[in-house]
């Protein structure tokens, strides 16, 4: 009787593992199988729609997702978009393959490139080492990654590898703009992830943005070292907005929860507190019954870079071995659609700064030592 | 910024951090009092969270308003209660190892909850939610001087109702005969079932109490501070709770003096950052600060933790 019981649950156990798997990667099964299961089971898994309107020739462009899905409202979510507004507009077949867990990138990408897929894309630098040694063994095969550039031993970029980064530091000027407009005590905030290069990009160009119309505005910066934190986030805003920031933005990803609940708690209690969200439109989480916390965001626009990428490829000129950089020029970073809390005069300046980065007459800051020597330029 | 104002940033945030770990860990010392290691409460505190969240979007959406989240509180102690009942049944009934049933219970949480989360929403993460738990002020007491700023004028009323537990549990443990039962089961179950104690019973509603705490702990951190939840929205403050509990030597009020030390370390860390005097000193030493100290604490002050005598075996009646 004992034995049963022990038996049963094991089963319950083992499904709930099951479960696990399935609930990150709803849309496929036999991914981590055989070649010959993969193959049975495309059909099954492609994503849902251009699917018989393929006219031009055997053009086709798929993407290997990362861990967050196809669905993450993010990253993935926006590249997918951009996938198939390429699909619709060109007739060619599109599609996506869902990795649950970080051992999926290089079977998946792998099977890509048997399927003859004329374009694949990875979606994030997690895949870096992946793409790297997959694109090395179908060197006939055409690929390229987000955010991230490959190199190899000699530090020379892979002739069959897209790289595609953005101005992270051009956005994030533009948000630093309304931020320094729009800051009534004159001090301003910025929450990193974890410190490093990419991120170092975002601080800079912040600050940058904020000195260039605000001069004397103090800039209070904390890295969290932690992307999924919210409850560090959320301490480390209520230390900022406590020491008099009234605006701050964020690069760090869960961690920026905790910067929301932080300001829509203030937010209630009648103080003046605003938030700059990153990567998309962060409207929804600044929003409670009383308004919105969300100032503006710092959006990055990888549907468009997939986009432009696909098509320079589909007419022949694959930017293999380069690596395109998406700024403003290319509308592959910018300020957020929702700007309710935005005046119109931050708005004009945000347009007149765009203009000066756009013909050149200033250059945006990345690291440190550039941001020391613009701010001996002002 | 003198050392007044340095407090007042710091002892409200140390507060705030620390209370979903009173919760958890004094769920952990229900079951561990009573004999039962549980490993599960990082796992009881994600499904926590999960139904906190689902259930405050589901109330909202009923029309509750501002209570949703305080009834979803409710409705997440339940299904913690229920849930923990995988871990009473393996480790009691089946007297399977403690250890290997809590992990397998933590697995199966952060499993069951993402696929639920897939299902219900479409994506790996729920929506928002509206209605929230504030930090409010007190009224009277926040004009006191020093403390009112401390404790009164910015606080989430979860931190009270924490504060309160820990006195109930403390009360229950050491001045009822239910907490006399519990202990001498988790001290020496052969002496309690002489004693006519039905020694799995008790076990059983330990370890129900312990998935009830740690629901509501994962609950009030989902619904205070990250305001939605997704895989990694839970991500080791029940391993946290446990070393409280330890840290803590199994007492209700060394689990408050404990949380809140873990709360002040961190909070301190964070703030030294933007204190001027500090402001030189290397940011790694800061972020290290809380483990040192933690490390420290144990080694030095707190002394020898000893658990209840019989934790970690399962009873079998007749052995000896």
């Amino acid at each position: 009787m004992k034995k049963i019981l022990l038996v049963f649950l094991f089963v319950i156990l083992a499904f709930g593992t099951l479960l696990a798997a399935c609930g990150q990667a709803d849309e496929e099964e036999g991914q981590a199988g055989t070649p010959a299961d993969t193959q049975d089971t495309t059909d099954e898994e492609t994503g849902d729609d251009t699917d018989g309107e393929a006219d031009a020739g055997d053009f086709n462009v798929k993407m290997v997702t990362d861990v967050g899905g196809v669905d993450d409202k993010s990253f993935n979510e926006s590249a997918w978009e951009g996938l198939q507004q390429f699909g619709q507009d060109h007739g060619v077949e599109v599609d996506y393959i869902q990795s649950s867990d970080a051992s999926d990138y290089a079977p998946n990408l792998n099977r890509l490139a048997r399927d003859n897929t004329s374009l694949s894309f990875a979606i994030g630098f997690l895949m870096a080492d992946d793409i790297y040694s997959v694109a090395d063994q179908h060197q006939d095969k055409q690929f390229a990654i987000v955010d991230v550039v490959i190199e190899d031993e000699d530090g020379n970029t892979v002739p069959n590898i897209a790289n595609i980064t953005f101005a992270e530091h051009q956005g994030s000027f533009l948000v630093g703009v309304i931020a320094g407009l729009q800051t009534e005590t004159n001090h301003v905030g910025f929450i990193g992830g974890v410190e490093g290069f990419l991120i170092k990009k975002f601080e800079n160009g912040f600050k940058a943005g904020v000195k260039a119309v605000n001069p004397d505005a103090q800039i209070s910066v904390q890295y969290a070292q932690d992307f999924n934190d919210a409850s560090r986030g959320q301490s480390i805003a209520n230390t900022l907005y406590s020491n008099g920031a009234d605006v701050i933005y964020h690069a760090a990803g869960g961690t920026g929860n905790g910067l929301f609940t932080e300001a829509i708690n203030r937010a209630r209690n009648g103080e003046n507190v605003w938030v700059i969200g990153v990567d998309k439109d962060q409207a929804e989480e600044g929003a409670w019954d009383g308004g919105n916390v969300t100032l503006s965001s710092m959006i990055k626009r990888v549907d468009q870079a997939v986009y432009q990428v696909s098509e320079m490829t589909m007419n022949g000129n694959f930017p293999g071995g380069e690596i395109l950089e998406f700024g403003l020029d290319d509308e592959g970073v910018g300020i957020a659609p929702t700007t309710d809390n935005v005046t119109q005069e931050s708005l004009d300046a945000v347009e007149e700064w765009k203009q000066k980065i756009l013909n050149g007459e200033i250059t945006v800051p990345q690291t440190d030592e550039e941001y020391e020597e613009y701010l001996a330029s002002l | 910024m003198d050392i007044i104002s340095t407090l007042n940033l710091i002892i409200p945030t140390a507060i705030f951090a620390a209370t979903p770990l009173i919760f958890t860990a004094l769920g952990g010392l229900f079951s561990e009092r009573a004999g039962v290691v549980n490993i599960g409460l990082e796992g009881l505190m994600v499904i926590g969270a999960f139904s906190g969240i689902v259930f405050t979007l589901i109330f909202e959406g009923l029309g509750f308003g501002a209570a949703s989240p305080w009834v979803a509180l409710l409705v997440a102690m339940l299904i913690g209660a229920v849930f923990s009942l995988f871990h009473a049944v393996a480790s009691i009934t089946l007297r399977a190892d403690q250890i290997v049933s809590g992990v397998a219970l933590n697995f199966l949480a952060i499993g069951l909850s993402v696929f639920l989360v897939r299902e219900f929403f479409g994506r790996g993460q729920t929506d928002y939610i509206n209605a929230r738990i504030f930090r409010e002020s007190v009224p009277v007491l926040r004009d006191i001087p020093i403390i009112g700023n401390w404790f009164f004028s910015s606080i989430y009323p979860t931190s009270f109702v924490a504060f309160f537990l820990v006195f109930i549990v403390w009360y229950v443990v050491f001045k009822t005969p239910f907490g006399l039962r519990l202990r001498s089961v988790g001290e020496h179950p052969m002496a309690a079932d002489t004693m006519g104690i039905k020694v799995n019973r008790m076990k059983y509603i330990a370890v129900m109490l312990s998935g009830a705490l740690a629901g509501i702990g994962g609950a009030v951190y989902a619904i205070t501070t990250s305001a939605n939840f997704g895989g990694g929205t839970i991500a080791g403050q029940g391993f946290m709770s446990l070393a409280a509990l330890i840290f803590g030597k199994w007492h209700p009020l060394g689990v408050l003096g404990a949380a809140l030390f873990f709360g002040f370390a961190q909070s301190l860390s964070i703030a030294a950052q933007q204190i001027p005097a500090l402001a030189n000193v290397p940011q790694v030493y800061l972020l290290i600060a809380p483990y040192v100290l933690t490390i420290l604490a144990l080694a030095g002050f707190v002394g020898k933790a000893e658990g209840p005598k019989a934790i970690g075996k399962s009873y079998e009646k007749g052995s000896r």
